[in-house]
């Protein structure tokens, strides 16, 4: 096979033997690295499996329909996560409330007015920052300039907290999405007349609009889950309470002191809350994606 | 002479009676003068010294080369490069006496007496009702009864009516592209603009699309000055009363269409139009 293709007329001739030799080594090659790549999937799999099969496993046994209606009692005595769920509940929609706002602002304000300017590299790269920054900080900011302060801790501080961690995502998304805008679609509002600011909201926020509520949605699914911010401001409280001014329930505080705990039912409790709050943030991505989906 | 042109595609006895009719009449007064223009991308000079004037109720074409400043000239008309801080224009474009290029002037105003057409449709993410309303509602404030009767004339004088009066609330971005265009182009002279310009607006449409674009701009140009760049050299000649031929940032000659297509007096006119380079 090789001999046909080494044997130009003229020109400087190809050793068959070198090239078979270099063509086994090449395969061998891409075996291996196909292999890894297969391997290393195959693990990442094989431990999310775990992980979701273990919480399904343990979380449905544990799940029943006073985990819905009953709030948390002491061991022994049943109870359910009634508080913690709508602790979460209104934390969650404080944060989205305060934070989706200033993110859509700070991120049009990078996409339409500041594309090239300093300060908009600078309030970039600062978002940036924030965005990767471990969620622990702002617990212990918020502790820091709310907690203290108002003299003890509450839901608004928790909130508070979660709204810090909701700007950034808001930001990065409504930027990106602004960008994937044409331009020419930017001049055709001017070309009629429009001032910037309606070209911004009547416009550019209207074609971006699913693409900008994806990242809202993916915003709430990241806040749901957080539970260092929580730590240190909203405490966790394990009697019924809807007051924001005092220490607010939450489901992964709660998981995180059940869960610990020696008791068994507390510890069946701690799953129900993982597998509650795993569930809706599959949902919030799955709706997520599919409206990102329909953009296209 | 228009019996000896070459380039214009008499097709129909009408249209060629038309063209006749137009070549044979002398150009009306201008409606926009462009005087002594200079062009600056930052430090690139992309216009230099241009004089053109825009006859009223006229087509204006504007043929040459990719880069040689025709779509420059027609982003100066409206102001359009002033959203870029890099661009500037020197010299006077004169509209009623007015210099446009002077930063005193209201340029929203100026966008709403001077429209404009892109080369690709760019229909707003709302309904086709919407569209049209959205520009109009800018500088106007008109009854709903007012605003449909302004809808329907628009989409009526760019021929879209029948195509569309059945579903003006659903979203325009499900016309096809011919139709986004047509839609467009009402939502520009829903405006009620004195002068519409046209940026290659038929580059991005098949050939049947284009035809009826070339149909509306006949029609337009009795309510309308119009100033249309384009890469099609039958087009100017079917569409225009004068031609502008611009090379490497120079106006280098100007003329009726006739004219210009089958006497230019300039050696680079003609090398372009016989398709020597370009």
């Amino acid at each position: 096979m090789s001999a046909t293709i080494a044997s130009p007329s003229s020109g400087p001739a190809r050793d068959p033997r070198v090239s078979a030799a270099l063509g086994a080594r090449r395969r061998r090659a891409a075996l291996i690295v196909k292999v890894a790549c297969y391997a290393a999937t195959a693990l990442g799999l094989l431990l999310l499996l775990l992980i979701l099969g273990t919480l399904f496993w343990n979380g449905a046994s544990a799940i029943s329909i006073n985990v819905f209606t009953d709030v948390t009692r002491p061991p022994g005595s049943g109870g359910g996560l009634l508080n913690p769920i709508v602790g979460s509940l209104i934390q969650t929609f404080i944060a989205t409330l305060v934070g989706t706002p200033i993110g859509l602002l700070v991120g049009t304000y990078l996409a339409e007015y500041a594309k090239n300017s300093a300060l908009g590299h600078a309030v970039r790269f600062v978002s940036d920052i924030l965005l990767s920054a471990p969620s622990i900080l702002i617990g212990l900011f918020v502790y820091q300039s709310m907690v203290v302060p108002m003299g003890g801790f509450s839901g608004w501080a928790g909130s508070a907290a979660l709204a810090i961690i909701v700007i950034p995502v808001v930001v990065r998304t409504t930027e990106d999405m602004l960008r994937l805008l044409p331009d020419t679609l930017r001049e055709a509002v001017i070309g009629l007349g429009a001032p910037k600011w309606k070209m911004v909201t009547l416009v550019c926020w209207r074609a971006a609009a699913s693409g900008i509520l994806t990242g809202v949605l993916l915003a709430i699914a990241r806040v749901a889950g957080e539970t260092a911010p929580l730590l240190f401001t909203s405490l966790g409280n394990l009697n019924w309470s809807l007051s924001l001014s005092a220490p607010m329930s939450s489901l992964p505080i709660t998981i995180y002191s059940y869960a610990g705990s020696p008791y068994p039912d507390w510890i069946g409790l701690a799953w129900a809350g993982a597998l509650i709050i795993t569930l809706g943030v599959l949902m919030l991505n799955i709706v997520a994606r599919s409206l990102l989906r329909g953009r296209k | 002479m228009a019996d000896s042109m070459t380039t214009a595609n008499a097709s129909s006895s009408p249209q060629r009676a038309a063209f006749q009719a137009r070549s044979n009449s002398a150009l009306n007064e201008p409606r926009i003068a462009v005087r002594d223009l200079d062009f600056y991308y930052g430090s690139n000079k992309a216009l230099k010294k241009i004089e053109l004037d825009l006859p009223e109720r006229q087509v204006t074409g504007m043929i040459g080369p990719s880069g040689c400043g025709k779509s420059t000239l027609l982003r100066v008309l409206n102001r359009m490069y002033s959203l870029y801080p890099g661009q500037r224009a020197t010299g006077q474009v004169l509209m009623d006496g007015e210099n446009i290029l002077d930063n005193r002037i209201d340029i929203n105003a100026l966008r709403s007496r001077i429209g404009m057409v892109f080369q690709k449709p760019t229909p707003f993410p709302m309904t086709i009702y919407e569209n049209i309303a959205f520009g109009v509602r800018l500088h106007e404030k008109l009854s709903k009864a007012a605003m449909d009767e302004r809808v329907e004339w628009a989409l009526t004088r760019t021929a879209i009516w029948g195509e569309v009066k059945d579903r003006l609330h659903s979203s325009a971005m499900g016309l096809s592209g011919g139709q986004q265009q047509r839609l467009c182009i009402a939502r520009t002279i829903a405006v009620r603009p004195e002068v519409v310009l046209l940026d290659e607006p038929t580059s991005a449409l098949d050939p049947i699309s284009t035809l009826k674009i070339e149909e509306l701009i006949d029609e337009l140009k009795r309510d309308f000055t119009i100033a249309i760049v384009t890469h099609n050299m039958q087009q100017a000649a079917r569409c225009a009363d004068q031609v502008a031929f611009f090379y490497l940032g120079e106006l280098v000659e100007v003329a009726p269409a006739d004219e210009l297509f089958t006497a230019p007096k300039q050696r680079r006119t003609q090398d372009y139009i016989t398709g020597r380079f370009g």
